[in-house]
């Protein structure tokens, strides 16, 4: 991945760019729209799933309160273990410790297992810069490289890409980063796979050091849990000598039974399948079974910030499932590069402003990035309240900025944006009346003269559903 | 808490190439002092009620889901007793066309005693833990037991024990064929899992063969691990 978040336009600006593209918004329509169907659907066959994501929030919740023992308790069992533990304040520590740990080896390649914690501190133009080369082996992921393009979805990176977009990069691309691709590939998904699988091989089976992620951390344990589909991640994590693993601070949990609870809602949220073709679970190194040396960089990078602000820090409960991505309106028409970060979508709008800081114009304009539907909340398994985040975000850009700060005119130009899209508007509509209790009674950052008077109440239902509902009314009585 | 850890992390190693005695040091100490200026006001958090549902599953049902939810992600499931398991995996293998098949280091002999009854050529390859991924690369099929099922979520789980073998060996070959025993080894849902599994052991969790739904999101078969997946539910 060559493309850069640095100077990215505001959100408004990139969003035009994206709604103006056709081709774009059908893959994003076509794909957002499956998989929240399927969604829906796994999630009903459990039906304790409010119980489950309650105590998937309170296991969060507790974990934060409690970070620090539950880190060195994480600590000593990994290190027991036969790992090592590193701890990273910044991108640029956490990339210093990796690229020394890699060079230590004596090697130049390196295979990665798709990563949030290691797109968000740009590992692989960092090993880069010290000559090493970092392989992305996650199908999408690939996509991404070879495309020399940037991620657009937690989940799935390459979303905005379609099948024939995809069989041209790899027919394209993937000579010049190793195996070619067959001759007369086709776009059918199976081939392009099987494509992946024969590029991807090679790399596998020579590769000496394995770069991850985590999905979770047990404490009690030391255990380090990936979940995976391809086995691109089985093959990073079982093959090489040395595995590293990236991880950010609040992915601990403190007790090996707290798994049970995510085992059940991250595949049903993320993927909408039962359970995820593959989860390897690891407690340091294993006798001749895996990588004999074992490093985990505890990763901070602004997530001690976000844990100071008190409504903000719920937005560290997130399990990166992607489904609040899936379900948001903006997130459809906008697509994820408009967000300016590897963090898209609703969960990103929250996030990015926290872990960074709101002093850049993207910053400022990502918290008003929405219409505050509050889909994203309903779908959260671990109950983040992105709305109430979001409302509270304004108002510290409005309090950072003043009138006719630039920051403001950013943030205006964004949710004049979403003012500008009727279709956004209405779905936002529906749930403004829903959450009627979250809204500030003075709006953020709209200038001085909303100082002197209180908002309106919000309407028990917008003047949209009450004509839609009052029109059907009216057929269905036959008048 | 433990300043003993403290001490070993990124320093007591000897390897690394000095990854920063002082900067690691320094910024766990830093990272554990922000975190507790971060919450020191904040609400007292309990731990979570484990109020959810042990399982969704009533204990007859048991086994058919498993089957069902095993198939629903395309794994090809067999069922089978004691008797006929011999002749089966000859016959699996037979049809495959395999020519060589990986077998852990401790497989119950008699899983493997028809073999010679489809062919003479089938070779049987021990693993050696010296065996390199480029040697696993060529062998055709693999067969496993496993710890246990969980049947609502359609899911094997591998550690590592001696009729497993080392986690390398499910993975490189394409096709797995991995035997559940019925009477002992299944169980409804996760939460039942979890307190049979030992975290100590590396742990695999497989949910049908290798899929993508990298492509549109919709999800495809076969990438990276075993295209190929076969499970007996083995009777007594």
């Amino acid at each position: 991945m060559s493309g850069t978040y640095l100077g990215m336009p505001a959100f408004p600006v990139a969003a035009k760019e994206a709604v103006g593209n056709e081709t774009l918004r059908g893959n994003l329509r076509h794909a957002t729209h499956t998989i929240r169907d399927k969604r829906a659907k796994a999630v009903a066959e459990l039906d304790d799933w409010a119980l489950l994501r309650e105590a998937g929030k309170r296991i969060k919740d507790h974990t934060l309160r409690h970070l620090d023992r539950y880190l060195v308790r994480l600590e000593e069992s990994v290190t027991a273990a036969g790992g090592v533990v590193h701890w990273a304040a910044d991108a640029d520590e956490a990339n210093r410790i990796v690229a020394e740990l890699v060079k230590a080896t004596g090697e130049t390649e390196v295979v990665k297992v798709k990563s949030m914690a290691t797109q968000e501190i740009g590992l692989n133009e960092a090993l880069e810069a010290e000559g090493i080369s970092a392989y992305e082996t996650d199908l999408a992921e690939l996509i991404v490289q070879l495309g020399d393009d940037r991620p657009s979805h937690i989940l799935v990176p390459a979303i905005h890409r379609n099948r024939g977009e995809i069989r041209d990069i790899f027919r394209d691309r993937m000579g010049a980063w190793g195996r070619p691709a067959p001759d007369g590939l086709s776009d059918t998904p199976g081939e392009l796979a099987e494509a992946a699988r024969l590029h991807l091989r090679e790399k596998f089976l020579r590769a000496k050091v394995g770069i991850s992620g985590a999905n979770f951390m047990v404490a009690e344990t030391g255990t380090l849990v990936v979940f995976e589909s391809e086995g691109n991640g089985r093959m990073c994590l079982t093959l090489p000598e040395t595995l590293i693993s990236v991880v950010g601070i609040e992915k601990v949990v403190p007790s090996w039974r707290d798994l049970e609870v995510f085992l059940q809602t991250l595949p049903r949220s993320s993927t909408a399948e039962r359970m995820n073709p593959y989860t390897s679970m690891w407690t340091g190194t294993h006798d001749a079974d895996g990588p004999s040396t074992f490093h985990l960089v505890l990763l901070d990078n602004g997530r001690t910030n976000t844990l100071a602000d008190e409504v903000g820090r719920q937005a560290l409960r997130c399990i990166r499932c992607s489904a609040c991505l899936n379900v948001c309106p903006v997130y459809e028409r906008a697509g994820g590069h408009a967000y300016g970060s590897v963090y898209p979508g609703p969960i990103g709008a929250i996030l990015s402003p926290q872990l960074r800081g709101i002093q850049s114009e993207i910053d400022a304009s990502l918290p008003y990035a929405s219409s505050l539907c509050g889909a994203c909340y309903d779908v959260c398994p671990v109950a983040i309240d992105i709305p109430e985040v979001l409302v509270h975000l304004r108002e510290r850009v409005a309090d950072q900025g003043g009138k006719g700060h630039r920051l403001e005119k950013a943030a205006m130009k964004a949710a004049g944006w979403v003012f500008d899209h009727p279709r956004v508007m209405a779905a936002g509509e529906r749930a403004a009346s829903k959450t009627r209790r979250l809204h500030p009674s003075k709006l953020p950052g709209a200038g001085a003269w909303t100082d002197s008077r209180d908002l309106p109440e919000l309407p028990p239902e917008s003047f949209r559903d009450w004509w839609k509902k009052h029109h059907n009314d009216r057929k269905d009585t036959g008048t | 808490m433990s300043t003993g850890a403290g001490a070993a992390s990124g320093t007591g190693t000897g390897r690394g190439g000095g990854t920063g005695t002082g900067t690691s040091g320094g910024s766990r100490e830093r990272i554990l002092a922000r975190i507790r200026a971060a919450v020191a006001d904040a609400p007292d958090a309990p731990e979570a009620a484990r109020d959810y549902l042990e399982t969704h599953t009533p204990d007859e049902r048991v086994i058919d889901l498993l089957a069902e939810n095993l198939a629903d992600y395309r794994a090809l499931v067999h069922r089978t007793d004691s008797e006929g398991l011999p002749t089966l995996i000859a016959r699996l293998l037979a049809e495959r066309g395999a020519r060589t098949v990986l077998v852990p280091p401790l497989l119950p002999a008699f899983w493997l005693s028809a073999l010679s009854s489809v062919g003479t050529d089938l070779i049987r390859v021990e693993d050696d833990p010296t065996a390199t991924a480029r040697e696993l690369d060529v062998v055709d099929s693999v067969i496993t037991g496993c710890a246990l099922a969980i049947a609502e979520t359609g899911t094997l789980v591998l550690d590592a024990a001696p009729d497993q073998g080392r986690r390398r060996i499910t993975l490189v070959p394409d096709h797995h064929i991995c035997v559940v025993r019925t009477a002992d080894q299944v169980v409804g849902s996760v939460p039942q899992a979890m307190p049979l599994l030992d975290p100590t052991r590396p742990l695999t969790w497989i949910s049908g063969p290798s899929a993508t739904s990298d492509i549109e999101l919709d999800r495809v078969e076969g990438v990276h691990g075993p295209r190929t997946l076969e499970v007996i539910l083995l009777t007594e």
